[in-house]
């Protein structure tokens, strides 16, 4: 009988490490398809991963590539800084929602709107992880966080910031895309997503930027298969997944 | 016969590929792993047909998968 | 040596150049907009890369993410700008980074005005971000100087890779004075290619971050830090005396423009017979106190007086450096008002009055 031959296995671009994620959560996942993208278009030996501050502020210890780590929020600063120094190489930033959507929503929408070569990775999981479960711009209305323990109310805390359409409505051309990756259909249509961003920059054509709705067992207090029902039953209908804008097809006035 | 391997220290027991494997292949096994965490195994290897959903979904890449001979592509991944 | 009349903003941009930076982010604040609008032009033109970010704060941790990509960086901005890049100064002296910070002064606090003051002096030497860092701050008093300093402070952030700041008043942006860049060299660039995040092809990738979570990996850092201050509290000492030998019955203290001032006002007492001289410190960190204790202590010092255009910061180097051995007096002006010559003249003539030197 011939050996056998492995058809799925880790990506160069991922340290064999074992990561700090809860079970379940999704984060694994996105750091996997980044890896895979980086690895199916030759990049990892040209790139440079700027980390957020957040639970995947330890991805520094998972992407095999060059990494920085930014302050909170700063992280698509840092990659103008290193994309203008550097331009031919491949700089992607990796941050959640309190990172980019909160504290840092400046700095993203203007990163967008100057239309830097590089690529954002933006893990939507509707709460603060790291610092234990508050309520971030993409808490779902009325979801329970230990800053809204009575529920969203929109009426104080707004709505839920769809950053994806957001960025969308800038003029400046870019590629943006909202996923998700709790089922593996959804991944695999992910992966497809993060694959065209990197592609995209690595023709040095536009700004791009995915963001992926992704899972926090622990701090939604459910198990991780109850997580993923609670992220497309509550949060894909409000957060639309899909194409929001192609550099390829110029904006509709 | 495609088979599915799991990296029983790696596994954090999330039970995600349990879920989402067509076939249901893959059980919790009994016994704990070095972290304390209940692994996934393949409980009833014979059944997998190599499509790598599992490997697919699993957030902590603790899942390889491995085929004799020729292989249905399910999807392109 | 053909001189060049500049302004004092315009002669900073073309020093940084002149020094071979090769990435300015920056952001629109009075009065130091005039390096933006200059080096906007000039960056272009010598291949180097200007981006005006979309605040103080994005430029600083532009400024993180090129110095870590091993790009010779600086930024310019006045007090309220540098109050934004104090979270940025932090990371990028964790991070062991080379950078340059220009502080333009402006009068505060808050909104303040957009008149001339030395109201960020504490900021600078005792650190405007969180935790033990420390920058190297130099103070120039004329545009030559500070043309000068600017150079040397990409030397310095490279010799210890630490950021280093110049701080100069409003004035030393916006006066115009004859400037020459013949004699200007570019220091040597710092080899960054053991850490810099420029792509892992043929090594192990580098991890440029300022996370440390075991508090024995930060507390060595912490000393990796602290070594540096010393070192530069060894080496990087710089001062002027203007008429201290012999040690003056009167010593003024004062550092930047108002030292110019303090000199005129030195000048005018002397041709009265009075004794009178200055210290002015260049390097404020470190601050050069045992310098300025071999002029005070010196048993012919009656009183020494700080002159500073604000309500008393460099004060209190001032005061830890003499340890309370000499009668210490303070003047200061705020609100962005200069203070005359004959200010400090009739302030010194209090002080020379009860002793034998002072005369109408």
């Amino acid at each position: 009988m011939s050996a056998p031959t492995t058809i799925f296995r880790r990506p160069e671009a991922l340290r064999d490490a074992f990561t700090h994620y809860c079970p379940g959560c999704t984060h694994g996942i996105i750091h996997r398809l980044v890896a895979e993208t980086l690895d199916e278009l030759g990049l990892r030996e040209r790139t440079v991963g700027i980390a957020p501050v957040g639970c995947s502020v330890l991805c520094y210890n998972y992407f095999n590539c060059d990494m920085q780590e930014a302050a909170h929020g700063r992280a698509p600063a840092l990659a103008t800084g290193v994309k203008r120094v550097l331009p031919d190489r491949i700089v992607f930033t990796y941050q959640g929602d309190g990172d980019l959507a909160s504290i840092g929503t400046a700095e993203i929408i203007h990163a967008a709107n100057r239309g830097e070569k590089f690529t954002t990775i933006f893990v939507n999981n509707a709460i603060y992880g790291m610092t234990g479960g508050q309520m971030a711009p993409t808490t779902m209305p009325n979801q329970v966080t230990t800053t809204c323990p009575r529920g969203r109310d929109v009426n104080t805390a707004g709505w839920p910031i769809p950053v994806a359409d957001v960025l969308a409505q800038l003029r400046t051309p870019a590629y943006i895309e909202r996923v998700a990756v709790h089922t593996p259909r959804y991944t695999v249509q992910a992966k497809r997503a993060i694959r065209q961003a990197f592609q995209y920059q690595a023709e040095n054509r536009c700004y791009s930027f995915v963001e992926v709705l992704s899972t926090c067992p622990t701090n939604w207090g459910k198990t991780p298969n109850e997580s993923v029902q609670w992220l497309e039953d509550v949060m894909v209908p409000y957060f639309k997944l899909g194409l929001k804008k192609s550099p390829d097809r110029p904006p509709v006035d | 016969m495609p088979r599915v391997q799991v990296d029983r220290d790696r596994c954090k027991g999330c039970e995600l590929c349990v879920r989402a494997c067509p076939q249901k292949v893959l059980g919790i096994s009994p016994r704990i792993n070095f972290k304390g965490y209940f692994p996934a195994e393949p409980s009833r290897p014979e059944l997998c047909l190599g499509c790598r959903i599992c490997a697919v979904t699993c957030p902590d890449v603790a899942i390889e998968i491995a085929v004799h001979g020729c292989r249905y592509n399910y999807f392109d991944y | 040596m053909p001189k060049k009349l500049m302004k004092g903003n315009e002669a900073l941009g073309e020093a940084a150049i002149v020094a071979g930076a090769q990435a300015y982010f920056c952001y629109p604040i009075t009065p130091q907009t005039e390096i933006a609008e200059y080096l906007a032009k000039r960056m272009p033109e010598v291949g180097g890369v200007f981006v005006q970010a979309e605040s103080e704060l994005a430029a600083s941790q532009m400024i993180f993410g090129a110095a870590a990509a091993g790009a010779r960086v600086f930024t310019t901005s006045s007090s309220p700008g540098i109050s934004l890049m104090g979270e940025a100064m932090s990371y990028i002296t964790a991070a062991e980074l080379p950078a340059v910070f220009i502080n333009i002064m402006r009068c505060g606090p808050g909104l303040g005005g957009i008149l001339p003051s030395q109201g960020d002096y504490l900021q600078a030497v005792k650190g405007a971000g969180h935790g033990d860092y420390k920058l190297l701050v130099l103070a120039p008093s004329t545009i030559q100087e500070a043309v000068d300093l600017t150079i040397e402070a990409f030397r310095l952030a490279d010799k210890y890779r630490n950021p280093v700041m110049i701080i100069g008043d409003g004035l030393i942006g916006q006066m115009m004075e004859p400037v020459d860049f013949e004699s200007c060299t570019k220091p040597p660039r710092l080899d960054c290619s053991a850490w810099a995040t420029t792509g892992c092809a043929g090594r192990e990738p580098h991890i440029v971050k300022t996370l440390f979570l075991d508090p024995n990996v930060l507390e060595e850092r912490n000393r990796t830090l602290k070594a540096k201050y010393e070192r530069m509290t060894r080496e990087e000492i710089r001062f002027e005396t203007y008429c201290c030998d012999p040690p003056p019955d009167l010593l003024f203290a004062a550092y930047g423009t108002t030292a110019r001032v303090v000199r005129t006002a030195v000048d005018h007492l002397r041709e009265e017979g009075a004794s009178v001289g200055m210290f002015r410190p260049i390097s404020v960190y470190p601050f050069p106190d045992d310098a300025l204790r071999q002029v005070a202590h010196h048993p012919a010092v009656r009183n020494v007086l700080v002159v500073e255009m604000s309500m008393g910061q460099m004060l209190e180097d001032v005061q830890s450096a003499l340890q309370g051995r000499r009668p210490l007096h303070f003047y200061g002006r705020g609100g962005g008002n200069v203070p005359a010559p004959e200010e400090l003249i009739d302030e010194a003539r209090k002080l020379l009055g009860n002793g034998h030197g002072g005369k109408r």
